[in-house]
């Protein structure tokens, strides 16, 4: 029974990273820049829903007004910061995004103060096999919804122009604006679309966890972890790894002792990092 | 050339003369009495830092308005010179350089939390600055030989070794078994080591003993534990974060402990983020407005937070008691010793033996304060839904009686 609960605390808690990561790797694919500030967003998409829990409003709600919020802050970030450094080297991406990360951590811990916040969404508890596995509505909630907005965006990207104008540039950037493709704007909707997916996790991760405006890198961390296993545009890839890294974490934290459970999270991280070490030096490419 | 080295030597004797001639004068300028903080006004801590900041200027005024400190026949004012540490331990010890040798403080007031305090104590020892903090309750800080830092608050370890104790007293003085799950940081494995003791003490068998992240956010593992083992004491140190995750996850997962101890329960907001989910943790504190300790300046606790709450707008917690309560202990000290002598003022802070409206002071050898116990409180709710933390621990100062084991979550 303490298996099946520790598979099934990680499975609800691995689909939520792997929508964070999702939006990670769309990016990652599209624009070949690792965002550092991916926890932040995530961050800040919390606060949203938690303003609207303080108003008066299920804090639920937040999971479609913070998208839309998310979106523009992304646009803004894209115009603002990252249409100056798409075309320059990796580590200058690197660094402009840890710089977003900083501004906003300092900005949310400014306006929305250091305390530790969280929204209760009052879902109760679903108890399984004569109360022997316990699952809390809000993280099913949190899944089903990850699932759904995960779903969506495939979908989206199959068959919408947009979607299909991402896909090409992510193949190949130069042939796609040959062949017409406004690939500035679709570097713009690509952060747009991140930024909104992480309002969505955030939100999710306000009802089910808690939210600090410090606490943003673990998102980050866990994200980047998660599409480095899966590779760069493969969704299903994106789910089974954070499902699989959820899992890994319930267990390691289960038997090895909480204190390691970050630790070995870092380990796998190491581990894969040096196993693919070849297959991530992929050509690189940007046409602005 | 000669001429030259003369001039030269005479210039940076007058900027010697000059320089120490103002760090001399400027602890105190006119009739005030200028202490350096480093206060976390940005960064993780600027809540508590804050809390501590509203503390220290709420005694200034108080003190200033009843007629101030009283040394060698003349009466001054306090002032404090603010900075921001940004919540950096680093930042922190630079700003007790810039304090000191800078601006030339020669008595300080505490940051807070015990990692800060931790950074800056060497620096003020090494000056000889006397330093009254009321927010580094590790033990750590309290086990090195410091001769001048003063703590007015009670050590880490001891914060919730009574809910030990209570335990052990209510199974009829039978040992019990506790699981525990602390933060890595110094403060709650502090806390961890109060506890090691206390069972060590009554014969208790800790049978969890797990140590949670830093960035805690999920301790679905321990708890899926503590459903398994069934423990008769469950404590969780791991600061603001971990009181708010056990208390959600709790609820969430139905897990049915006779007793929950925990720490920042107040900080946490937690009967008001929480509500009817956080009914009957036990929390430590290190004070509670209904303590019943008096003085002149603030009366008790019950005026004290009165008196807070029209000036802030909100409840003092007890970040903000301890520290009115440094400065009410460095004016009696600053009226014993009748100087500025920064020795003088060290050797009557050691011989501090007062109360105030935040608890009795006086310190041991290492500077923490010995003669305040802490409190345990308990979180009740009315039916109504509104819930209200009361004294149940120390019975002397106990509002209300422990309600013990906690009701099962299916019977509430």
């Amino acid at each position: 029974m303490i298996t099946l609960q520790a598979c099934l605390d990680g499975i609800l808690l691995g689909v939520l990273f792997a929508l964070i990561a999702y939006g990670m790797a769309l990016q990652w694919g599209v624009m070949n820049i690792i965002n550092i500030a991916q926890g932040d967003l995530v961050i800040l998409g919390g606060y949203i829903a938690y303003f609207m829990y303080l108003y008066g409003i299920h804090p639920a709600w937040g999971v479609i007004v913070a998208p839309v919020i998310m979106y523009f802050v992304g646009i803004a970030i894209y115009k603002l910061v990252i249409n100056k450094v798409v075309d320059r080297d990796l580590f200058i991406s690197i660094l402009a995004t840890f710089g977003i990360s900083i501004l906003f951590m300092q900005l949310m811990n400014f306006a929305f103060g250091a305390d530790v916040v969280l929204a209760n969404s009052g879902y109760g508890t679903t108890m399984l096999f004569d109360n022997n596995v316990v699952l809390p509505n809000s993280k099913i909630f949190s899944a089903f919804i990850s699932i759904v907005f995960a779903i969506c965006l495939v979908i989206y990207m199959k068959k919408s122009k947009l979607g299909r104008a991402i896909r090409a540039t992510a193949q190949n950037a130069r042939a796609a604006k040959i062949l017409g493709v406004d690939t500035e704007k679709v570097y713009a909707a690509t952060f747009g679309i991140n930024a909104a997916l992480c309002g969505v996790a955030g939100a999710l991760i306000s009802i089910t966890f808690t939210i600090h405006p410090y606490m943003g890198l673990p998102y980050t961390i866990r994200s980047f972890m998660i599409v480095i296993v899966a590779g760069l545009g493969n969704l299903p890839g994106v789910a089974m790894s954070g499902m699989g890294l959820g899992v890994f974490e319930e267990f390691a934290d289960y038997i090895l002792g909480t204190e390691f459970r970050i630790g070995s999270v870092f380990l796998l991280l190491v581990l894969i990092l040096v196993y693919r070490r070849f297959k991530l030096s992929r050509k690189r490419e940007y046409l602005k | 050339m000669r001429l030259n080295k003369i001039i030269l030597s005479f210039v940076s004797a007058l900027v010697i003369l000059f320089s120490t001639s103002v760090a001399s004068f400027a602890k105190v300028v006119g009739d005030k009495i200028i202490l350096g903080a480093a206060i976390s006004l940005t960064g993780k801590y600027s809540s508590n830092g804050v809390h501590t900041q509203n503390g220290y200027n709420m005694a200034v005024d108080r003190i200033n308005s009843m007629g101030g400190v009283k040394v060698g026949g003349k009466t001054y004012k306090f002032d404090i010179i603010y900075y921001d540490d940004e919540s950096n331990p680093k930042r922190a010890a630079q700003l007790a350089e810039r304090l000191i040798s800078q601006d030339g403080v020669e008595f300080m007031l505490g940051p807070y939390s015990s990692g800060l305090t931790k950074a800056i104590a060497p620096v003020t020892e090494k000056y000889g600055v006397p330093m009254v903090e009321a927010n580094g309750a590790s033990r750590s800080l309290f086990t090195k030989g410091y001769k001048y830092l003063f703590a007015v608050l009670a050590p880490a370890n001891l914060y919730l070794d009574v809910a030990i104790e209570t335990a052990v007293e209510l199974n009829g003085g039978k040992p019990v078994t506790i699981a525990q799950a602390f933060e890595q940081d110094a403060f709650s494995q502090d806390v961890r080591l109060g506890i090691l003791d206390a069972a060590e003490r009554t014969g208790s068998k800790i049978i969890i003993d797990d140590k949670l992240p830093k960035e805690l956010n999920d301790m679905a593992a321990t708890l899926v534990k503590v459903k398994q083992m069934k423990p008769d004491v469950l404590v969780v140190s791991g600061h603001t974060k971990g009181a708010l995750t056990a208390i959600r996850q709790i609820a969430e997962m139905k897990v049915d402990v006779p007793m929950l101890a925990m720490t920042h329960c107040d900080a946490a907001k937690l009967s008001k983020q929480h509500g009817k989910n956080s009914q009957y943790a036990l929390c430590a504190s290190q004070w509670h407005k209904s303590l019943t300790y008096k003085d002149d300046f603030f009366k008790d606790g019950m005026t004290y937070a009165a008196d807070f709450e029209k000036e802030f707008g909100y409840d003092p917690p007890y970040q903000s008691a301890e520290s009115s309560a440094a400065l009410l202990v460095f004016k009696d000290a600053f009226e014993r010793a009748n100087s500025f002598d920064q020795k003088k003022v060290r050797d009557a802070l050691a011989a501090t033996n007062m109360q105030t409206f935040y608890g009795n002071i006086k310190f041991a050898p290492g500077g923490q304060n010995v003669d305040k116990p802490m409190v345990l409180f308990q979180v009740m709710c009315d039916a109504s839904g509104s819930c209200e933390n009361k004294v149940v621990a120390p019975l002397k100062w106990a509002s209300a009686k422990l309600i013990h084991p906690i009701p099962k979550w299916s019977e509430r």
